[in-house]
């Protein structure tokens, strides 16, 4: 989105690749969870959610491009190609956000389960020693907030709400709950990027993220947590998909790739 | 011609620039204008910070800050952006702020520190009869910069800017 000002500090090649491979998770997760939201524009329940939702993915790609702009600055690879030129394969994103966008609930716990991370993850990323990233969590974490305070908010009022809409969100968490403990799973290289204190360790994330998140889930929503053998849905590496991811990318990636020279969209 | 554009020039300049999604107010109104810095050879450099980072008229700004220098007869321009400080509706100034009301939107709250999972939105004051008696009833508008509202007191429906 902008020239660059700041010139990548000097990484060693080691913690070079390994930042990359970072910065590429971080923007597909947004990159897909954006697309997930779009999905719900001209179908939301009501015309305020609609427009909630569209802003919502608006943000979350607008993060995407910022992580994926300090990626062109450390390899000069272009955003537009790694989004619309990848296939599943190559997609780093988690396989919570891959998963269709189900009934409101589903989207909305999705989006609180997400935003919770993400904001947490942006908030300790402010001190990271790699000033452009640190620059970068700075400015998105402020956005994240509205983020977290409106998807917080759907889940109670449909914990709260009737019979039907407290079942909906009870099984949207069902489905979700074997998910969520990937979000915390460090990529194999990401060790020598927190030793360097370039991103926030997961392990420190997940704590903070377990204290807002449960609490927010039984105290004040009522809502059971399922029991989750072990530590669910976290052997597969990023690299392993569910077989949602392909279809969603060929949606999302066919005017690209139908035009591929194309200059102005 | 170079006959030296001056920093104050281009300021004044940018003041006139809107911005794209509520022209009422300018770019530099705005905040979003950083710095102006011109060298002995004419050139212009301009700074400027995003509000939003997936705001969509974030080209159509940098291409309107362009222009408006250029048409001062600067000899080359930049136009540069930048994340840090990250931006705050606190850079929006008084009477923009009071502008904002004329025109509708309900100006935004000192940004202060909230914590991050707030669930309460900042106090928002309708623009049309100032009552405090408003409804949010959406926490997302048509821009990405502000929410939407109903006065329970005028029954006036408005537009608040979030308060970043």
């Amino acid at each position: 989105m902008t020239a660059p000002q700041t010139h990548a500090p000097t990484l060693t090649p080691e913690l070079r690749a390994a930042l990359i491979q970072k910065l590429t998770a971080l923007a597909d997760d947004e990159i897909v969870l954006a697309h997930r939201d779009s999905e719900w524009t001209g179908h939301a329940p009501i015309l305020e959610e609609d427009i909630a939702l569209a802003n919502i993915a608006q943000d979350e790609l607008g993060h995407a491009t910022l992580f994926l702009e300090l990626r062109r600055e450390l390899d000069g690879s272009d955003a537009d190609r790694l989004a619309f030129f990848r296939d599943a394969p190559d997609y780093r994103c988690a396989r919570l956000v891959e998963l269709p966008r189900g009934d409101w609930a589903l989207t909305m716990l999705r989006q609180f389960l997400f935003d919770a991370y993400e904001a947490l993850w942006l908030d300790a990323a402010q001190a990271s020693t790699y000033a452009p990233l640190a620059q970068v969590a700075a400015k998105a974490v402020r956005e994240e907030k509205f983020h977290l305070q409106h998807s917080a908010l759907w889940v109670e009022r449909l914990a709260l709400g009737t019979e039907e809409s407290r079942r909906r969100i009870q099984n949207a968490l069902v489905t979700l709950w074997p998910h969520v403990a990937q979000l915390f799973v460090p990529l194999p290289e990401e060790a020598a990027l927190v030793s360097a204190g370039l991103v926030p360790d997961l392990g420190a994330v997940r704590a903070r993220w377990d204290g807002v998140v449960l609490r927010h889930l039984t105290d004040k929503c009522g809502l059971t947590l399922p029991e989750m053998p072990g530590e669910g849905d976290t052997t597969a590496g990023r690299e392993v998909h569910t077989a949602h991811l392909p279809a969603l990318l060929a949606e999302m990636q066919a005017v690209a790739r139908a035009h591929p020279t194309a200059e102005v969209w | 011609m170079t006959a030296a554009i001056t920093a104050e020039q281009v300021w004044t300049a940018l003041a006139a620039v809107p911005d794209p999604e509520i022209p009422v107010v300018s770019v530099t109104d705005m905040g979003m204008v950083r710095e102006v810095s011109v060298d002995g050879g004419g050139r212009v450099t301009v700074t400027f910070t995003p509000t939003f980072s997936g705001c969509p008229a974030l080209h159509v700004i940098r291409d309107s800050i362009g222009e408006a220098v250029r048409a001062l007869g600067a000899a080359e321009v930049e136009v540069r952006s930048t994340l840090t400080p990250p931006w705050t509706t606190d850079w929006i100034g008084e009477d923009a702020r009071e502008r904002l009301r004329q025109y509708g939107i309900a100006p935004p709250s000192p940004a202060g520190d909230t914590g991050l999972i707030t669930l309460d939105p900042e106090l928002t004051r309708c623009p049309r009869c100032g009552s405090f008696n408003v409804r949010m009833t959406g926490s997302f508008g048509p821009t990405l910069c502000k929410r939407l509202y109903v006065c329970d007191a005028c029954k006036e429906p408005f537009e608040g800017f979030k308060s970043v």
